[in-house]
């Protein structure tokens, strides 16, 4: 089977922090970060990118389009 | 392998489409209203329509939804979204029109408005956000509000004797012959958002081939009014109001023949 390794690149500053992307990755992948960006959000950010599978789960439940993801095979 | 060699242009997957605009939208944290301002716009992108659009705006927190969707858009008075549709309807029989409208402006006062347009079979699509709440001023009771739900103004529980029962417009809906698909949706999985893009694209081909009224409800999450967090907002709607508004296909059919409702 092909292996897929995915990024995903997340706009710090459009994110608002409400953690649906932490719960619907199930690579457990993103995290909130410990800093917050201008508008005081803890902002998602990618953890641990090397489990990432590029399925695009956070990008669909992303209320504020904030995530864009590549994926490359192997 | 690292991450800058994945982040390639050649290898982009997913990207906000080029139809939703670049504006920071004013929805809290988690709210649903984004993701489907997000459907909608991959619908129309996807579909070509961008210039034969037009979305009529409700009261409500998507008042402001013309400033997300690079779209034409007019704005209703309260409750009057299906009402102002119909006239660009019949004016622009070519285009496809919206309506976008919540719970307090679809089934509260705009009730007569959209049973009178889903009835007379207006070739638009109806998108209806239902949160069971009035998010923008503050989380009021709304009539679809669920029995012993707390909000603002029912702060011991919405009671049976005193409020009546929740609307369930949808099913009401359904029963007029002027609608053809009735369907009803949430966002809050992935899956659950593949399945809600499929329902809107569908309502939108519909009213293409011109066949009648498109209602589509999102059973929607408000974590302000409903005062918990967005993930819990999600588990909350999933144990208590899907079991009162289960989703699924309602109706999908044919709008009704005129020759059944003739005098003999």
């Amino acid at each position: 089977m092909a292996k897929v390794k995915g990024a995903v690149v997340v706009d710090n500053e459009k994110c608002k922090g409400c953690d649906l992307c932490v719960v619907a990755c199930p690579h457990d992948v993103l995290s909130l970060h410990r800093e917050v960006n201008g508008k005081g959000y803890h902002y998602s950010y990618m953890k641990n990118p090397d489990a990432c599978i590029g399925c695009m789960n956070c990008a669909l439940v992303c209320p504020d389009s904030c995530i864009t993801v590549y994926r490359v095979r192997v | 392998m690292d991450i800058k060699d994945i982040i390639k242009p050649e290898n982009l997957v997913y990207d906000k489409t080029k139809v939703l605009t670049d504006n920071v939208m004013h929805y809290c944290p988690g709210c649903s209203h984004g993701v489907i301002h997000k459907i909608l716009a991959e619908v129309i992108d996807e579909m070509g329509i961008q210039e034969e659009t037009i979305g009529v705006s409700p009261v409500g927190c998507s008042v402001l939804a013309y400033n997300y969707l690079d779209i034409d858009w007019l704005e209703a008075a309260h409750g009057r979204a299906p009402a102002l549709a119909t006239g660009v309807v019949r004016l622009n029989p070519e285009k496809y029109v919206f309506t976008y409208q919540g719970d307090g402006d679809l089934a509260s006062i705009g009730t007569a408005e959209i049973m009178h347009a889903c009835n007379r079979g207006e070739n638009i699509v109806v998108i209806f956000v239902n949160n069971a709440i009035y998010g923008m001023t503050g989380g009021q009771m709304a009539p679809t509000t669920l029995v012993g739900q707390v909000t603002a103004t029912t702060p011991y529980g919405r009671e049976l004797d005193l409020h009546g029962y929740p609307l369930k417009i949808t099913e009401l809906v359904a029963q007029l012959p002027g609608t053809s698909f009735v369907t009803r949706q949430s966002v809050q999985t992935p899956a659950a958002v593949r399945k809600t893009k499929k329902a809107i694209k569908k309502a939108f081909a519909n009213v293409g081939q011109k066949k009648g009224t498109q209602f589509v409800e999102v059973v929607s999450t408000c974590s302000s009014g409903w005062k918990i967090s967005p993930v819990a907002s999600n588990k909350w709607m999933e144990t208590n109001m899907f079991p009162f508004y289960p989703l699924g296909d309602i109706k999908d059919s044919e709008k009704e023949t005129a020759d059944k409702f003739k005098v003999q």
